[in-house]
């Protein structure tokens, strides 16, 4: 059997399964015709009340269950059904015993209001943490302690599909996803594993989150209507509006895949990250670590500025996001950003936060796989200073081999992931 | 490619202070742990010997944005770039890449109290919750407890423009980071990188979730493996982050090497039985090859009932191994616990106390983990 290798003379990664769960819908084929179709799923929230909110809408993913949930077993659910698809797309390994390793970005966990309360309801006099402590201390509420570690999903998500080794939770707050998926990439090219199985997946929107991001004026305000309040690139955005989901991507060594008869989906070609010590939310006004970060994964790729067909944009839809990564777009592409496709998928699913990243991969992948590209919705007021193709409102077939596909974040992360069609039969 | 990787900083504080000299001192002389019984009772903890912030961490505005987890993180990988002599080199630290291994999730106490007892009674709570935590809680809170904020101050603060990512996941996030840097560069796909983790045991919220789960000590101190007749663990709030750099690299700058890295396993027992951790941690310590008599066994073991036995059966199997655990010396730290036993068999390497060194861990819940180190 013959071996590929990259430019660098690295295993080739191949991309033999996908999966996403978005508030568009379950599957890539809900999401796929809602998307191509320009329809938002955004929506006002209905999971708690929204009196006295700035902010009263998200794109939650209302439709799994009917009791009441937390995060982390929302988080898990949006993750089992997009490794369920994504592994079944792969045809790799046995049910319950994926033949690789796992890596997860998951949203940070943290005990919730209704679960304080039901300390609280334990003991008598002041709630304080003394007194949830001798709560806790009564062992009634055992649950709570593996439900509300850091590490529990991804635990659960590795006994649930048997993947092998010690799995990684991650964050890289906003670029987790493609930070989980970069992971995946560096593990089969060190040739410690054969196979990944990333994951990015967040259903974090409960009121103390939504406060969280409200309180640092980081949200949309324009609730109505609520399917036009994410509007990336327009000159009338104001902030970003919360989504849930999950994004899982099958990675394989090339040769591993073709060994084994899979059908190759794409390969991820490079991979590029930097630090920003600007700020701890705000990203460097040059965009210098935005740039680089581009840059560093076309570099991996082996590829340069001209090979890239589309750029599957961060596009938050927050003021100073947008204009940064148009201009670090500007940078690096030069004089053909004028007619370079660049779309937001945020404009109709919200900002996935800890999943985007891999959310935004399976749809680069689709992009790619189908030939045309999503639309940016809401775009009706164009921003003069940051002249884009952001592929206005109507989704557009192109023919499409190479795809950047960028993600930033808090704290000064910057992700970038070239992903490419599969190779031509060698 | 497999390169060899070596440890070339070391930045360590701990209820015995900070740097390397206090560490090595208990090391060689066995000092009695320094344990506060009083001030989170029924819960003893090892308290952290206060840190000159303006040493490490200059700006108050950057001290003020950062909660005391993330200001011992940031204060401690400062350590460790000043012991890597890189504190000042503008380009190294635009290339360092960085892993930590967090937890987060800090809460406002006086808020938490003031809401939970006002719901008190409430049929229709969600109004109220609303309105008192719009009102109520600090904006810059949400970053001073979010997990990848350490990492992003630690960027800040030191002005490190390479990449961050931030491991979650307890015990086991501390072993995965270390384990990830090794493997990068000893592959090749990175030159250096300063990786480790933060625990500040001062917190109810903190002790909170261990308390639920039936983890926690109560009453005095007793050594991490003579506590069978009343197990848990005592958390000890720690730091410790490692510069780990290609030994070329090391090298060609003159640097410093306190120990070679040889290994870094780890893996994940379900723990649906006994004896899974004994031989879950057996595979593991097998997979680090051959181990030569009288080496130093660093144990970042909880002291939880049944693992602890299971992991002291693994290191007796060892040639004649010197036990030490760094819960009796610094408490539990959670995410710190596994590279403050690497830094503390670092430092023990450095010091000659012996030749080689293994390093185990077994996460409190989950996770299981072991390292190699050998002297330089």
């Amino acid at each position: 059997m013959s071996t590929h290798r990259d430019a660098k003379g690295r295993p080739i990664v191949a991309v033999t399964g996908l999966g996403v769960v978005t508030s568009l819908g379950q599957g890539k084929d809900a999401n796929w015709e809602a998307l191509t179709a320009g329809r938002s799923g955004i929506h006002r929230i209905e999971r708690f009340p929204i009196d006295g909110l700035r902010t009263t809408i998200a794109g939650t993913v209302d439709f799994l269950f009917d009791e009441p949930f937390t995060a982390p077993e929302l988080s898990e659910k949006l993750a089992t059904l997009a490794a369920e698809e994504a592994v079944t797309q792969s045809g790799l390994g046995e049910a319950g015993a994926f033949p690789g390793e796992l890596f997860m970005a998951v949203p940070p966990v943290e005990i919730e209001w209704p679960q304080r309360q039901e300390l609280a309801g334990e003991i008598e006099g002041d709630a304080d943490y003394d007194g949830l402590l001798r709560a806790a201390a009564t062992h009634k509420y055992k649950a709570m302690h593996e439900l509300f570690l850091f590490g529990g999903v991804a635990d659960h998500i590795a006994d649930r599909f048997g993947t092998k080794g010690s799995p990684i939770s991650l964050s890289t707050a906003c670029s987790s996803g493609a930070t989980a998926i970069q992971m995946g990439v560096e593990a089969i090219r060190r040739g410690e594993t054969q196979a990944a199985l990333c994951i990015g997946t967040d259903g974090s929107v409960h009121a103390e989150a939504l406060i969280r991001f409200s309180l640092l004026s980081a949200l949309s305000t324009q609730n109505e209507p609520a399917e036009a309040a994410a509007k990336p690139f327009s000159k009338n955005r104001d902030g970003f509006v919360m989504g849930e989901g999950a994004g899982a991507l099958v990675l394989e060594d090339y040769d591993h895949a073709l060994a084994r008869g899979a059908t190759i989906l794409g390969i991820v070609a490079g991979c590029g990250e930097r630090g920003d010590g600007f700020h701890r939310t705000r990203s460097s006004p040059d965009g210098k670590p935005a740039i680089l970060a581009m840059q560093d994964a076309l570099a991996d790729a082996g590829l340069t500025p001209a090979d890239i067909d589309y750029i599957n944009a961060h596009g938050t839809s927050t003021p100073e996001n947008d204009k940064m990564e148009a201009m670090s777009c500007t940078a690096v592409f030069g004089e053909r950003m004028a007619e370079l496709p660049i779309s937001s998928n945020k404009s109709m699913i919200g900002h996935t936060l800890t999943a985007a990243g891999a959310v935004e991969a399976v749809f680069s992948f689709l992009t790619i796989a189908k030939g045309r590209i999503p639309p940016t919705i809401n775009y009706t007021q164009p921003d003069a200073a940051i002249p884009l193709d952001v592929v206005p409102n109507v989704a557009r077939d192109a023919k499409v081999r190479t795809v950047i596909s960028n993600s930033f974040g808090f704290g000064g992360q910057n992700t970038c992931l070239v992903l490419a069609a599969a190779p031509e039969a060698a | 490619m497999k390169r060899d990787v070596v440890i070339t900083g070391i930045g360590l504080a701990s209820s015995l202070g900070e740097g390397l000299e206090p560490h090595a001192a208990a090391l060689a002389a066995g000092q009695a742990p320094i344990v506060d019984t009083e001030s989170f009772a029924p819960y003893p903890v090892h308290r952290l010997k206060p840190l000159e912030l303006d040493r490490q961490i200059p700006k108050k505005s950057d001290q003020r944005q950062m909660e005391p987890w993330q200001r011992l993180g940031v204060y401690t990988a400062g350590l460790a770039l000043d012991s890597a002599g890189l504190k000042e080199d503008a380009q190294t630290k635009s290339e360092l890449q960085v892993i930590v291994a967090a937890g987060g999730g800090e809460r406002d106490h006086a808020v938490d109290s003031a809401i939970l007892t006002g719901l008190r009674g409430m049929n229709e709570t969600g109004a109220f919750l609303n309105e008192r935590l719009m009102g109520d809680l600090r904006p810059t809170l949400f970053l001073a407890q979010l997990s990848n904020l350490l990492a992003g101050n630690i960027s800040i603060v030191h002005g490190i423009t390479g990449a961050s990512r931030t491991f979650m996941g307890e015990e086991q996030a501390g072993v995965d980071a270390i384990r990830t840097a090794h493997a990068r560069i000893a592959s090749g796909q990175a030159e250096i990188m300063l990786v480790g983790g933060a625990y500040n045991a001062e917190r109810r919220d903190m002790l909170l979730l261990f308390e639920l789960g039936g983890f926690l000590r109560h009453g005095d101190y007793a050594p991490v493996f003579g506590r069978h007749s009343n197990p848990g663990l005592i958390v000890g709030s720690a730091a410790a982050f490692l510069v780990l750099e290609s030994a070329e690299r090391a090298a060609a700058r003159g640097a410093k090497v306190f120990a070679r890295l040889d290994n870094v396993v780890a893996d994940r027992s379900p723990r649906r039985a006994a004896g899974a951790v004994e031989a879950s941690l057996g595979k593991l310590v097998a997979e680090l090859g051959p181990v030569a008599p009288f080496a130093l066994a660093v144990s970042a073991a909880t002291g939880i009932a049944g693992i602890t036995t299971e992991e002291a059966n693994v290191i007796a199997g060892l040639n004649q191994a010197r036990r030490i655990a760094t819960g009796d010396l610094l408490g539990h730290a959670v995410e710190a616990a596994f590279p403050a036993s690497i830094a503390l068999a670092a430092a023990a390497l450095d010091a000659g106390h012996a030749s080689e060194a293994i390093v185990t861990g077994v996460g409190h819940w989950r996770g299981e983990g072991a390292a190699h180190l050998s002297k330089a």
